[in-house]
């Protein structure tokens, strides 16, 4: 989705975020992802300023200090930044897919089913449902490579193995990930 | 265990190339990654690059395929370094053009194009001037549809000492800044 980002180009506007809308945020965000619950003060401290970036095509970044830290597109569910991904690693759901795949990921593809599935791949034991979003780690990596969206359960990949599995929303070396906010 | 999910190591990014230091084989940069990962942390790679992670990470693959990822890899970084070296020349060649336009018989504005090539943002060097010279500037697009700050005033020799200074702080001070005149107000000849 960042595949062509300029920060020229692409940002409408700034705005504060007002701190009822902070407090709403926070709590939309536990509820997407409930281990987020412990650490969320760490990352949107109470006294902090959170930033909305809009951008082209309904798109909205959520930055603190300069460093984005989760965006939304249309009213979908938040999608965290990569960066804060591998601050705090365990709080999110995570895939990993074949060492193979990786290239076309940092690329900009989409995950097929057979990279999820085959030897060097991993998904999870307890069942993801379609839309939830994942972080996307690779056979051998410890930090994740990409943040991408569930586009079939995970029990249905393993079932049907064929298609598009997940959508990838950001990726290392991305538009997103070379952003500078000032 | 730690509630806060924090692995026991702080995250570290490649200077070179801005990735986790394990992603740096796709970045196109390999060769530079390594030296400056065996400078800054020489533990990490170790991890990464010793004799036993490499073999690890290989062992998976035959002998072919290894061959092939090693070749893509080498492509990769071909194609890097002949992008940069591209994008290097195409900056020491391009110039900024300091035009000098008569807006009227005792008047003139001074129109500076050029200055994004070399990553200087032109709406800030726009006030820059405008602070500076205590007149107007502004950003346009001129005719080939490339940003160009237009300066109220003649004050054609400070800009160009400010820009050659400014190039030279960016340490691209082998680049021409070049002078012209603009005189549009040709009288048809009958």
């Amino acid at each position: 989705m960042f595949k062509k980002f300029s920060a020229k180009d692409d940002i409408h506007s700034r705005t504060n975020v007002k701190s009822s809308v902070q407090r709403g945020l926070k709590l939309k965000l536990i509820e997407q992802f409930p281990k987020l619950e412990n650490v969320i003060d760490e990352i949107i401290p109470k006294k902090g300023q959170l930033v909305v970036i809009k951008c082209t095509d309904k798109l909205s970044l959520y930055a603190m200090d300069n460093e984005v830290l989760f965006y939304q597109h249309f009213d979908d569910p938040f999608v965290p930044s990569l960066k804060l991904i591998h601050k705090f690693a365990d709080c999110f759901p995570s895939v990993t897919v074949d060492r193979g795949a990786i290239k076309f990921i940092l690329s900009g593809a989409n995950i097929m089913c057979p990279g999820l599935t085959s030897k060097g791949a991993a998904l999870p034991d307890v069942n993801l449902p379609a839309g939830t979003v994942v972080a996307i780690l690779a056979e051998g990596k410890e930090t994740a490579l990409a943040v991408g969206k569930l586009i079939m359960d995970t029990d249905e990949i393993k079932k049907v193995n064929k298609g598009i599995g997940i959508e990838v929303g950001t990726h290392l070396g991305d538009g997103l990930w070379s952003l500078e906010v000032e | 265990m730690a509630e806060d999910g924090r692995s026991a190591l702080p995250i570290i990014y490649c200077g070179v190339c801005t990735f986790p230091p394990e992603y740096c084989e796709f970045g196109g940069t390999l060769q530079k990654c390594k030296t400056w990962l065996n400078v800054e942390h020489p533990d990490l790679y170790d991890k990464l690059y010793s004799e036993d992670a490499l073999a690890k990470a290989t062992e998976g693959l035959s002998l072919e395929k290894q061959e092939k990822v090693e070749r893509e890899i080498q492509k990769l970084q071909a194609k890097e370094a002949n992008r940069a070296e591209k994008e290097l020349k195409k900056k020491l060649s391009s110039k900024v053009v300091v035009k000098r336009v008569e807006r009227s018989k005792r008047k003139h504005v001074i129109a500076v194009s050029g200055v994004e090539v070399f990553g200087i943002d032109p709406k800030k060097l726009a006030k820059t001037f405008a602070s500076k010279f205590a007149t107007g500037a502004s950003v346009t697009k001129n005719l080939e549809g490339k940003d160009e700050i237009v300066i109220q005033g003649d004050v054609g020799d400070e800009v160009e000492e400010y820009v050659s200074d400014l190039l030279e702080e960016k340490g691209l001070d082998g680049v021409k800044v070049e002078r012209t005149e603009d005189k549009p107000k040709k009288k048809s000849q009958g």
